[in-house]
């Protein structure tokens, strides 16, 4: 979990990661490979949801995987069957010839989620992937991703202002204005802070930033 | 920052690289969407084509007997104000083609398509040629409509024509796409498309041959021949007009290739992210 107010740094973050910026200070590093230097075999080991929808609205669900699959080198064959099997998994299977625009925006959501998947990641990165969505999509939607870490062993990046996506059994990143504030088990950070829970440690942790850059 | 989200996981050991056939996969990938979008784009089709021919059902019909066309190459008779106009008229399809498809990376860019796009580990300026290719392949079967449209006005090349000219399309595809391509990715002013036209389609498409042969531009301003000249589109519209009846323009064909490697490389200088104007602009924009 990453966890950070508007403006702390979360969108940056995933720019910098995906290659769309370039890293200036310090490396990042996926699963060894350089994001600067090997860019391919890192970001071969990525999926990606952006904040954005990035989905074309006038092709189909299906349509839409395929093409990715195609930018990842999957042929047309291959990427068809792996669309099949994570749209299955998504629930949505029935709508794999809809046009992405008659979807819901919760589904729009997982179609995108599946597509990431698609090229069988290591690492999934998920930029506010509730913004927008009502109550019981983002419950499914964690419900989903936390199965995908248990059941897949996919690591995941999951980004958020919202403080009750955070579950105790998660690795908490703190974020405020392009600074880690802590990182480190939920319990743990919640100790470290003097808090009653991870919500108490949030405030505490960048009002306490604030205060200090105000001091200084 | 680093040190803190470097992942402790296992490091990939899994081999790297791309193979041929993936990258063909990439390219077909790409190209074949860039179908999908134009086909669903149905009124750009019917306006690519009716720009053309207004120009040539009123704009030369008017002025046939305003502009007398003498004999130059590679023309071999007297021949009317329409069938001169004919090869600037292609280029205008692709010229607009060109800038409409950068202009789409602009709007793909603020989507997310354009991310989708460039998160691939395939290497960027595959990528990128790729979308080029795309456009101008995009850009072909509107050329060759308009094209079946004009021989029913009596605009009629030699059959080799239309095999010959073929391949001065794809080159001259490539180059406006690219040029395209590299002003979406220097010039915010550029995003809304009144303001590619007044800065970009207006001059070149007025300050070239396909309207009047240069040796009328030379009688009139001198300094305008010059201009034009210099206008690579010019040289796209010869190349064009001289393949169109089979024949070579290796002038206009070294101008072409050459400005199309040059569009092209500042292209993709443009869009890497360590060098490019991407960065900066990200930077400038803020992106939170």
């Amino acid at each position: 979990m990453l966890l950070g107010l508007n403006g702390a740094g979360k969108s940056t973050l995933f720019s910098l990661i995906t290659r769309l910026y370039a890293v200036r200070r310090g490396r990042i590093r996926i699963f060894g490979h350089d994001v600067g230097r090997a860019a391919s075999e890192a970001l071969r080991l990525i999926g990606v949801v952006f904040q954005p929808r990035t989905l074309d609205l006038d092709l189909s669900v299906m349509q839409n995987l395929t093409y990715h699959a195609a930018l990842h080198g999957i042929g047309k064959r291959e990427g068809r069957k792996r669309a099949a099997e994570v749209l299955a998994r998504i629930a949505l299977a029935e709508r794999a010839n809809d046009k992405v625009r008659t979807l819901s925006g919760g589904q729009m959501r997982r179609v995108e989620i599946a597509r990431a998947l698609l090229h069988r990641p290591r690492l999934l990165v998920l930029d506010e992937p509730t913004v927008g969505l009502d109550i019981k999509s983002r419950a499914d939607m964690l419900a989903y991703v936390r199965r995908l870490v248990r059941d897949d062993g996919v690591s995941v990046l999951w980004a958020t202002h919202l403080i009750d996506e955070v579950s105790d059994a998660d690795d908490v990143i703190v974020l405020h204005r392009g600074r880690v504030l802590a990182h480190g088990s939920v319990p743990d950070t919640v100790q470290a802070a003097g808090a009653q829970d991870i919500h108490g440690a949030f405030t505490r942790l960048t009002q306490a930033a604030e205060a200090a850059s105000e001091g200084a | 920052m680093s040190s803190v989200l470097a992942a402790d996981a296992a490091p990939d050991t899994s081999p790297g690289g791309f193979s041929l056939r993936q990258y063909a996969i990439c390219l077909k990938g790409i190209v074949w969407r860039e179908g999908l979008r134009f086909l669903h784009q149905r009124e750009r089709f019917v306006s690519a084509l009716v720009r053309p021919l207004v120009w040539l059902f009123i704009f030369a019909a008017g002025f046939r007997q305003v502009l007398g066309v003498s004999i130059i190459p590679p023309y071999e008779t007297y021949i009317l104000y329409e069938v001169y106009i004919t090869p600037g008229l292609m280029l205008l399809i692709q010229l607009f083609n060109g800038m409409q498809s950068s202009l789409s990376m602009v709007y793909d860019r603020e989507m997310g398509n354009m991310r989708t796009l460039l998160v691939s580990p395939l290497p960027r300026w595959f990528l990128l040629s790729s979308k080029l290719v795309a456009g101008m392949a995009v850009s072909l079967p509107q050329v060759y409509t308009f094209l079946a449209i004009a021989w029913f006005w009596e605009i009629e090349p030699p059959p080799i024509g239309y095999i010959a000219v073929l391949p001065a399309l794809v080159l001259t595809g490539l180059m406006l796409g690219a040029l395209g391509m590299l002003i979406s990715s220097v010039s915010k002013q550029l995003e809304n498309f009144a303001g590619a036209m007044n800065f970009v389609i207006f001059p070149m498409f007025f300050a070239s041959s396909a309207l009047y042969p240069l040796w009328r531009v030379k009688e009139g301003s001198p300094l305008l021949y010059y201009v034009c000249q210099c206008n690579p589109f010019t040289h796209a519209v010869e190349l064009v007009r001289f393949a169109l009846y089979g024949e070579i323009n290796w002038v206009s064909l070294a101008v072409v290739a050459g400005c199309t490697a040059l569009f092209m490389v500042g292209a993709i200088l443009a869009y890497d992210p360590a060098r490019g104007l991407l960065a900066r602009r990200g930077e400038a924009g803020g992106a939170a």
